[in-house]
């Protein structure tokens, strides 16, 4: 691996001085995505900056304002083990638990697989559909903003210079909703999706769905027609409402599978996440949540 | 400050250990040159293959993918800290007795991952040890007797002797 300076500051001014004086500095938090390619020399920078010793960006999950706030620092592992997350998020706890493996799960971070912007992350799907907002600060203060509105293309987000994120929030809905994970990949362990996707049908029968792997960035499609969660609707016409949706998408062929696959897949997957999540948003309004 | 070396101070297998380490060394560079515990391989270098799987505050990573300047401060448990002495772990014996080590490669990591999966899930099912073990590869294509280790570690004795 090629040499680089380190520096582990302990307040965000820090690291803001810090990267002041070396913008080619590159953020280290879980280091799983990083420290390959460092070793590859696909990133060579002069200096690396350990955020996990920042008292502003500290893991953790805490609930402010109806919002679930998990802290810059919050390996994958913590987040899903935490019972909020789980009850209110099941599908990003099925994507989260398919990112990597469990030793990369133990190091890597939320922030980090959003901040890569890969089109193919499998958090980004279930943090679309449910709204998450990304807070992001710089060294004039922090600004909030729509996951929808931080992803851009391929490895680039709507960070600007010297900024990072600080907090990924996610608004805790206060009727039940259903959601639901799906993936295909080669392999069952460690791979990187081929498609992946996740819905969430809300109590006003409103359907959202989040793509991956399938555009320059994982994308939002929105039904408001109701005839997504309509478990009474034809197959005919969810399929009809399906194609209107992936009309977002634009597929490449690579060496996961062709553009016809992924298009072909998307719909699968769609259905069957439609229907575990209608089968979950009518349990959780059985259980009265 | 920025710095290119720093003097950094761990828990290994409970002996404290405190060196000076290159600041882009990894925690497996550490372990295998400057500690001499070789045990722990590198295989892939990219977090793909687990060989190089050890615990950190008992939690199992990839040492390839974890800086050495990281773990400042923090326990490290590997393979050779498993045992006591000459004596295997549990799990150890049991790789043993399945037949589960055939080139040995693969097998420290797998065996930490297994540690870490019993400490986590004492009584794991076949689903949950395929789960448990997916981070790490054997190219001998031993699985399935490396799964049967695992099942009967976990089911013949009480595994809180294995775990910290």
């Amino acid at each position: 691996m090629s040499s680089f300076a380190y520096a582990r500051p302990e307040r965000l001014a820090d690291v803001f001085g810090l990267w002041r004086d070396e913008p080619a500095a590159r953020l280290l938090s879980g280091g799983t995505d990083l420290l390959v390619a460092i070793r590859k020399g696909r990133a060579r920078p002069p200096l690396v900056i350990d955020l996990k010793h920042v008292q502003e960006l500290a893991p953790g999950i805490s609930e402010r304002e109806g919002f679930l706030r998990i802290g810059a620092s919050t390996v994958l592992s913590d987040m899903v083990a935490d019972a909020r997350v789980r009850a209110a998020f099941p599908a990003l706890v099925e994507a989260a638990l398919v990112v990597g493996s469990i030793q990369i799960r133990n190091r890597a971070t939320l922030t980090g697989n959003l901040c890569n912007a890969s089109p193919a992350a499998d958090t980004a799907p279930p943090l679309l559909v449910h709204d998450a907002v990304v807070e992001v600060t710089g060294p004039s203060g922090a600004r909030r903003l729509t996951l929808d509105a931080f992803f851009v293309r391929p490895g680039r987000t709507a960070l600007e210079r010297s900024e990072l994120v600080s907090a990924i929030e996610l608004p805790i809905p206060e009727r039940p909703s259903g959601g639901a994970f799906e993936r295909m990949t080669r392999r069952r362990g460690v791979d990187l999706a081929t498609v992946n996707l996740a819905c969430a049908i809300g109590a006003d029968g409103v359907t959202r769905l989040g793509f991956g792997a399938v555009g320059p960035r994982p994308l939002l499609a929105v039904d408001d027609s109701g005839v997504l969660a309509d478990p009474g609707a034809s197959a005919e016409e969810q399929d009809a409402v399906l194609d209107r949706l992936a009309a977002v998408t634009s597929p490449i062929s690579n060496v996961r599978a062709s553009r016809e696959y992924r298009e072909a897949m998307l719909i699968v997957l769609a259905r069957r996440a439609l229907a575990t999540a209608r089968r979950r948003l009518e349990e959780a309004r059985h259980a009265g949540r | 400050m920025p710095a290119a070396e720093l003097r950094i101070g761990l828990d290994v297998n409970g002996h404290r250990e405190e060196l000076e380490v290159a600041v882009h060394h990894t925690l497996l560079d550490v372990l295998r040159d400057r500690l001499g515990l070789t045990g722990t391989k590198e295989c892939c270098a990219e977090g793909e293959c687990g060989a190089c799987t050890v615990l950190v505050d008992g939690e199992a990573v990839n040492s390839c993918l974890v800086l050495a300047v990281e773990v400042d401060g923090h326990r490290v448990t590997t393979i050779e800290g498993l045992g006591e002495g000459d004596r295997l772990s549990r799990l150890q014996d049991a790789f043993l007795e399945c037949g589960a080590v055939q080139c040995g490669f693969c097998i420290p990591g797998m065996v930490m991952s297994a540690h870490y999966l019993l400490s986590q899930t004492p009584h794991p099912d076949a689903t949950q040890i395929r789960e448990g073990l997916s981070g790490n590869l054997c190219r001998c294509g031993g699985y399935n007797q490396i799964c049967s280790a695992v099942a009967l570690a976990a089911s013949t004795t009480d595994t809180r002797e294995d775990v910290e």
